[in-house]
């Protein structure tokens, strides 16, 4: 009641403090969601990636063909 | 599942506190509509029937050839989440690079594709620079060759058709850049031609130049075998038997195919994350709006 409360008197009750909070949420959200996310593909295909495996193909490419 | 789910939001959602609620209050009803319903669920039960027998008769008769069918090969991208083996791909460039782009071009993918993708830009560029490019025309109106650069496609080993052509024996070697979605069975296919070639059974006669690959329609395969052990050797070191370039050059036909392809299952994954949060909310505020109006009593007076 009363955290919920002082949330809903200090942001939702007001439109513009509602918009502003709906605008800054979806940044926030969408940011940890898109990192969360790749994070979670990355540890299902760890070792498989470039990143994982750059390293095996030395540095800067010293022979390729003949 | 779906039914536990079912009555506990049914019970979270609609618990009625007064305890007035009685089944007695079902004024409206729906008598007299069994003969539909029965005509609606035989309506149902024929369609589903028909579209049963057309899925049935649709599925396409092939004609049982001489063939093989390749197998289904444990593809390390099978999974709905897994991404291309970078590693593999970068060496299956190696065994492109060095066995198969003597006859085959792969006239849609460019340097700038590889870079960040199996390999850094400087790598890339080296890799560029090794062909020379026809560039121009100059002040002068002559065409010119210069050293290739990331944004130029992979040089093609033939001017063209008929040149290719004629320097097989008749025989064109495909375009490689969409070969696997290009071809039934896609990797399946392609590493098995590859690791297929043996004798003719007797009683077939081959043409001088054609070789005879099980898998091949026709069985006759103007491509010589061209995979041996140790016919490269990798970079990083991996023993390169025929099957290891075979499966590193189908996993590299596949990324050049489709270059997007980890992005794409990336974005799979998150679509089905967000929307399935979406349908858990939109499905409890259905019924949180809805739970007004199913908890309510109508009667008709006189």
């Amino acid at each position: 009641m009363s955290f919920l409360n002082k949330v809903y008197q200090a942001v939702f009750r007001r439109t513009s403090t509602f918009a502003l909070a709906v605008v800054t949420g979806a940044f926030f959200f969408e940011r940890g969601f898109d990192q969360g996310a790749e994070a979670l593909f990355r540890y299902v295909n760890r070792g498989k990636l470039y990143e994982d495996v750059k390293h095996q193909f030395g540095g800067a490419g010293e022979e390729e063909e003949e | 599942m779906a039914a536990i789910i079912g009555r506990t939001s049914r019970q979270a959602l609609l618990v009625t506190k007064s305890g007035t609620f009685s089944p007695k209050a079902n004024f409206v009803s729906f008598k007299g509509k069994n003969g539909k319903k029965w005509v609606v669920a035989m309506v149902g039960a024929a369609t589903v029937g028909a579209v049963g027998v057309g899925a049935a008769l649709a599925t396409p008769v092939l004609a049982e050839g001489v063939e093989l069918h390749p197998p289904k090969y444990p593809w390390s991208h099978n999974g709905l989440l897994s991404a291309l083996d970078a590693a593999s791909v970068r060496r299956g460039y190696q065994v492109y690079k060095q066995v198969c782009a003597a006859c085959h071009s792969m006239e849609y993918l460019c340097y700038r594709n590889l870079v960040g993708s199996i390999m850094t830009e400087e790598e890339a560029k080296k890799d560029a620079e090794e062909v020379m490019v026809e560039d121009g025309p100059d002040e002068e109106g002559n065409m010119f060759k210069r050293p290739g650069k990331l944004s130029d496609k992979f040089p093609a080993p033939y001017a063209n058709e008929e040149a290719a052509r004629f320097a097989n024996g008749g025989s064109l070697p495909p375009d490689l850049s969409y070969i696997v979605p290009a071809r039934h069975g896609g990797e399946d296919y392609v590493f098995a031609l590859l690791t297929g070639y043996c004798e003719a059974p007797g009683g077939i006669a081959l043409r001088d130049g054609l070789y005879y690959n099980p898998y091949f329609p026709g069985g006759a395969i103007g491509m010589a075998p061209a995979l041996y052990n140790e016919v490269i050797e990798y970079e990083d070191g991996t023993p390169a038997t025929a099957s290891q370039c075979a499966k590193d050059v189908c996993i590299f036909l596949r990324w050049a195919s489709e270059p997007e392809h980890d992005i794409r299952k990336q974005m799979g994954l998150k679509a089905v994350m967000i929307f399935s949060f979406m349908l858990a909310i939109s499905y409890y505020l259905k019924r949180h709006k809805w739970s007004v109006l199913k908890s309510r009593k109508i009667a008709f007076k006189k």
